[in-house]
């Protein structure tokens, strides 16, 4: 049986858990991920979009889970389950809305400022998985409409030459992306996104004086 | 939802109605959210 032995500072040295602990601490200390004052600018309903935004996708993904639960004969043919279909797709329309809104804030703001170019680039990805989201989400309606949307876009798909592995007529695979890999996907990178805005703060308006986030 | 949209048409552009109307809400809210006064608390720094 191994003998306990004293631990000392040079053999935490080599500790990856150690390192990542403090990289954490030093990167993402607490006072930045739940702030409890923010800088004056911040006061500008501009900065509501994201989190509107962020509202949105919460109302998606919990309207989706059970829109998935229950089925498409259930989102279809019941009253309960028409509404859970509406509301699925209204906060979607709510999500790019916002989404859109918060990039036209960002973009006018110049949001990539003082280190900050790869949260707008995530942000760039995350805009695309959401489409590629959504796109897929037309797919799986199990309706007319998403028929002659799969019919159509199979075209497209084959002129470009990902038809054959990308195959908008296989509900199969057109709903497993919707329902697992890309909202596993959005969701990830916008935690990531969130956390690399709390870790640097929002970025300061042009020329804005004063506060701490520059 | 069964009857196609009506189109706008002018020069190159060409789009459905509720698309334009859309669009035209969301350029109002982004200029109402540049100028409209924001509540302020009485906790935050300068």
């Amino acid at each position: 049986m191994a003998e306990l032995t004293e631990v000392k500072p040079e053999m935490l040295e080599g500790s990856w858990t150690l390192r990542v602990r403090n990289t954490v601490d030093r990167v993402l200390p607490m006072d930045h991920l739940l702030p409890h004052r923010q800088p004056y600018y911040v006061g500008s309903w501009v900065y509501v979009f994201g989190v509107i935004t962020i509202a949105a996708l919460v109302w998606v993904v919990v309207s989706g889970v059970v829109l998935s639960f229950m089925g498409p004969q259930w989102w279809h043919a019941s009253s309960l389950g028409r509404f859970f279909n509406s509301l699925h797709f209204w906060s979607v329309q709510l999500f790019f809305i916002f989404m859109v809104l918060h990039l036209w804030g960002q973009y006018f703001m110049a949001g990539w400022r003082a280190g900050r170019a790869a949260t707008w680039m995530i942000g760039v990805v995350i805009f695309a998985a959401s489409i590629l989201t959504a796109f897929t989400g037309y797919l799986s309606q199990q309706n007319f409409d998403s028929q002659f949307i799969a019919i159509n876009a199979k075209d497209a798909m084959n002129s470009a030459g990902i038809g054959a592995f990308f195959n908008v007529l296989n509900f199969g695979q057109m709903y497993g992306l919707h329902v697992m890999l890309l909202p596993i996907t959005v969701t990830f990178l916008v935690v990531v996104h969130i956390v690399m805005v709390r870790a640097r703060g929002v970025v300061k308006p042009i020329g804005a004086e004063g506060g701490k986030a520059s | 939802m069964d009857t196609p949209a009506h189109y706008f048409d002018w020069g190159f552009i060409h789009i459905s109605y509720p698309n334009l109307i859309v669009i035209g809400l969301m350029l109002v809210l982004f200029a109402v959210a540049l100028v409209a006064p924001f509540p302020r608390g009485s906790d935050r720094n300068g």
